[in-house]
């Protein structure tokens, strides 16, 4: 369907798609919503609390996969000058950022009920913190360097420079004592989340990513027809 | 490639891999200082009593909370079940802080087995279940003692 390296291709899909990709991602985020907020039980020890996780997670979840993606991208970009993948993280900047502060909000919320306290420096809520620091300055460089070559360069910079505190989100909570808990889904093991909670979990998660497609070919969109604009569209030759 | 990829991609590998070995060498470092709480066995492996504000971790030993003359004092132990930790608070419990669960404390050693805490964190685990699930586990004798975590 659609040539990684040619994204022109882009304006071939036709508005029906957008339509329908629309009409899907929304059904399934209500679907999931219905699912978590009220078909899904309470827990044995946190209640209605719970249900807070439906959003935090798979909010966590996408602000890292779209910031690992950011980087891979600008590693490409920034050594072999394929300039498609500049924009496709240009492009995915701003959702991550949106799902790391969803991600940090949520988990506050969820916390002051839970632990006692709405913010603690321990290693994963820190981390995590400083993702939301890297995409802002990963936006800002883009939106303040004028010259999209110096832009592309430092802003590619910075998101390979994030990429290293990746694994550290991820892993903080095996490298160290935390507050926060252990992953409950990992990839070797049964989850330690029950399959009435687990469900609602991946349908909002599947939900989500939808939204973020969505939004994404709208910014890669907008980002072609800005360099169109600037006269730069050349580069993606 | 062109010589100019080949030459980038040269110098992004030796900086990732000089990055990697600093990283290892700090993290190993920061693995000593950035504990965000001792457990009563680490605590009792030091030599000397920390001073200032120190957070404790561990289980919340069964049947060790008491309320004092009713007027919110509280002591409670603090147990990684080797060894045990005395603690006094006044205020307000969290909701999740119940016997048998996990809590990490944080407040001044009055000495190496006694804490004098300013505040109580609840320490929530990874398993999540109705409670419905929780019984029947119960019940049926597979309730995971890691669930008591």
């Amino acid at each position: 369907m659609l040539d990684l390296f040619k994204l022109k291709k882009i304006f071939e899909l036709s508005n029906n798609f957008f339509y329908w990709l629309k009409i899907i991602f929304l059904s399934i985020i209500i679907f999931g919503l219905i699912l978590s907020l009220v078909i899904s039980p309470q827990d044995y020890l946190q209640g209605d609390t719970v249900r807070i996780m439906y959003v935090h997670v798979p909010s966590s979840w996408l602000a890292l996969m779209i910031f690992l993606a950011m980087g891979i991208c600008s590693i490409i970009s920034l050594i072999f000058k394929i300039r498609v993948f500049t924009i496709y993280a240009k492009s995915l900047g701003p959702i991550g950022f949106t799902f790391s502060l969803i991600s940090v909000f949520t988990g506050s919320l969820w916390g002051q009920p839970t632990w006692g306290t709405f913010w603690t420096w321990d290693a994963r809520l820190t981390s995590m913190l400083l993702l939301v620091f890297f995409y802002i300055f990963y936006i800002l460089s883009w939106g303040l360097i004028k010259n999209f070559f110096t832009a592309e360069k430092y802003s590619s910079i910075i998101a390979i420079i994030g990429l290293a505190n990746i694994p550290i989100i991820k892993f903080s909570v095996e490298w160290w004592n935390t507050l926060h808990q252990p992953a409950s889904i990992k990839l070797t093991e049964s989850p330690a989340i029950h399959s009435s909670m687990l469900t609602p979990l991946l349908v909002m998660f599947f939900g989500f990513c939808l939204f973020s497609l969505f939004i994404f070919l709208i910014r890669y969109k907008t980002e072609i027809l800005k360099l169109k604009k600037d006269k730069l569209n050349n580069i993606l030759k | 490639m062109s010589p100019a990829s080949k030459k980038r991609l040269t110098v992004f590998l030796v900086t990732v891999i000089v990055v990697l070995v600093v990283g290892k060498f700090v993290f190993n470092s920061l693995q000593k200082n950035t504990v965000y709480f001792f457990s009563p066995t680490e605590l009792s492996l030091l030599n000397e009593k920390p001073n200032g504000l120190i957070r404790i971790g561990g289980l919340v030993k069964n049947k060790s909370i008491q309320e004092k003359a009713k007027n919110s004092v509280y002591t409670f132990v603090i147990t990684d079940l080797k060894n045990d930790v005395y603690v006094e608070f006044t205020g307000l419990l969290p909701n999740l802080f119940q016997e048998g669960k996990g809590a990490v404390v944080e407040g001044e050693l009055k000495d190496k087995k006694f804490l004098l805490a300013k505040k109580i964190l609840a320490k929530h685990d990874e398993n999540y279940m109705p409670p419905e699930v929780a019984e029947a586990l119960k019940k049926s004798g597979n309730w995971n003692k890691q669930y008591d975590k």
